[in-house]
């Protein structure tokens, strides 16, 4: 095999790239990850690392299966990524928690777990209404505008940005390229192979695994693809490091395994991650307060905002082509949250040739097509 | 280690952990401290090493103590008053301090 000849080239080199790039060292492949510069916008390094199930799947149900059978993977893929690279990512799952600051919050939130759960074909996540005594005896720190929330025991959290770092390594290890400052501009199938074209070389491989989140919206129609997104701008702001207070990560609100807390949850229409909007910021600082008043005193010392990967649904892409065979696409919101399906589901799917139609089929951006009736 | 300027001001009393240490009108706690010879104010909030005032102008935040019950305070930044009560800080913050 020529040197820059491989089984699957992996186009995008963030959480979700180099999770499927892992799994498919993993059975045995000959893998190449193609990867912006360092300057390229990753949500990978700047998200807010739930792994996260309660209030998934509302408008498809299998995203919630999907959601659990990650949740339920994570703890076993943590440990395998340990024992590859001595690197800990800080895996708990100690059960999330929704806070409601309103009686209207608290019945919207009713709502919305009563519609998931009534959907047809919705897996049980045991996701529960709690009145405000049964949140405080969980959070005691909570303050006196929280009425209540919701619990789901799959929910937990990891430390994203060692996992970020832990995947590289662990793709290292496996001997798979790793080509930063390659950015793929174009690809086509010549002689049952696909060619991809960067301003440094050309890289041929049998497969190719389309992971480069909202870019795949450009590159996936070279493939007989289509990824349809509407990038988001979310905003998140952190504090100095704290005594543990907060057991149970929350929606907005999470303590890491090293004290920081992180406070997110802002949607904005924006695709610039160089910029921040201070209002909000402050928003998101004046709920985290009312929810836990003991932050009103906690210095912040970092805030950032970082582009999400959206579909235009906000449900992954799981795609095979058909017009060239051997091309896949791999695309959602939540990466962290799917890490663990893209490194041991998707990965050997991809390996093997073949979507699991068992699976992923309601994720096929054919749905994009379906025609509207009524 | 280090020596107070003859025309240094009055004395302003304090106290470190609870023990009473002698300031002078217009030194700030960082100044009060390093006087007083007490070098590391705090350890940090993951591996514990020990940090002194370094800086002295509020860049570096090795200083950080307790200052009359508020955590996280820059020593360096803030002035003495008669009867200030200065803790030294141990790992992390106790959130709502
Ligand atoms: C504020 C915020 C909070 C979030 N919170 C959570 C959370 O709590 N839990 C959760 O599960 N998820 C969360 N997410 C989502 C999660 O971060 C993303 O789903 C995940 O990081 C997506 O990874 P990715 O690899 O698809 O995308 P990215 O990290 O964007 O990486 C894509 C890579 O593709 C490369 N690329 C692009 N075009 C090309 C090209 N032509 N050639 C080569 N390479 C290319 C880019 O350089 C980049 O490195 C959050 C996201 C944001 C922004
Ligand atoms: S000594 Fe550097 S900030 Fe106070």
């Amino acid at each position: 095999m020529a040197a820059d000849a491989f089984d699957v080239a992996v186009v995008g080199g963030g959480l979700v790239g180099v999770a499927t790039a892992w799994g498919l060292a993993r059975e045995g492949c000959r893998v190449v990850v193609l990867d912006e510069g360092d300057r390229a916008v990753r949500a990978s390094r700047g998200n807010f690392a739930l792994v996260w199930v309660q209030s998934k799947g509302l408008g498809l149900p299998a995203y919630t299966s999907w959601t659990l059978r990650s949740s339920n993977a994570w703890a076993g893929f943590a440990q395998t990524l340990k024992e590859e690279t001595g690197l800990d990512v800080c895996f708990q799952r100690p059960g999330g928690l929704h806070l409601a600051l309103s009686d209207h919050e608290l019945e919207a939130r009713a709502t919305t777990l009563k519609r998931l759960h009534n959907q047809a074909g919705a897996a049980d996540y045991k996701a529960e209404m709690l009145d405000r005594a049964q949140v405080a005896k969980m959070v005691p720190a909570i303050g006196p505008d929280v009425v209540g929330g919701s619990y789901c025991p799959f929910d937990g959290h990891v430390n994203s940005l060692r996992l970020f770092r832990t995947l590289h390594t662990a793709i290292h290890a496996r001997d798979v390229t790793y080509l930063p400052s390659h950015r793929v501009e174009s690809i086509f199938k010549e002689g049952g192979e696909f060619r991809l074209r960067t301003a440094v070389r050309e890289i041929r491989a049998a497969k190719v695994a389309l992971a480069a989140s909202n870019a795949n919206m450009r590159l996936a129609p070279m493939v007989g693809l289509e990824a349809p997104m509407r990038p988001e701008r979310g905003q998140i702001v952190v504090t100095e490091r704290l005594r543990p207070f907060l057991h149970h990560p929350v929606t907005t609100i999470r303590q890491t395994d090293e004290g920081t807390v992180m406070i997110g949850d802002s949607k904005e229409d924006s695709t610039d991650s160089s910029r921040l909007t201070i209002g909000v910021s402050a928003k998101e600082a004046e709920r985290a307060v009312r929810m836990f008043p003991l932050l009103a005193r906690a210095n912040v010392v970092r805030t950032w905002s970082a582009i999400r990967v959206m579909t235009q649904d906000g449900f992954p892409i799981y795609d095979q082509s058909e017009s060239h065979p051997g091309a896949f696409t791999v695309c959602c919101h939540s990466g962290v949250t799917l890490a663990a399906n893209h490194a041991l589901s998707i990965a050997p799917m991809i390996a093997r040739g073949a979507l699991d139609g068992s699976l992923v089929a309601p994720f096929s951006a054919r749905r994009f097509h379906v025609q509207k009736t009524g | 280690m280090f020596r107070r300027l003859a025309d240094a001001g009055t004395a302003v009393g304090l106290t470190v952990d609870g023990r009473p240490i002698e300031a002078r009108a217009g030194d700030t706690v960082a100044a009060a401290l390093l006087a007083a010879g007490i070098g590391p104010c705090r350890t940090t909030p993951v591996s514990a090493a020990p940090r002194a005032p370094y800086c002295l102008m509020g860049v570096c935040f090795d200083c950080l103590v307790t200052i009359d019950g508020v955590g996280s305070r820059q020593a360096c930044l803030v002035p003495v008053h008669e009867g200030m009560k200065v803790e030294t800080q141990q790992g992390k913050r106790e959130a709502g301090r």
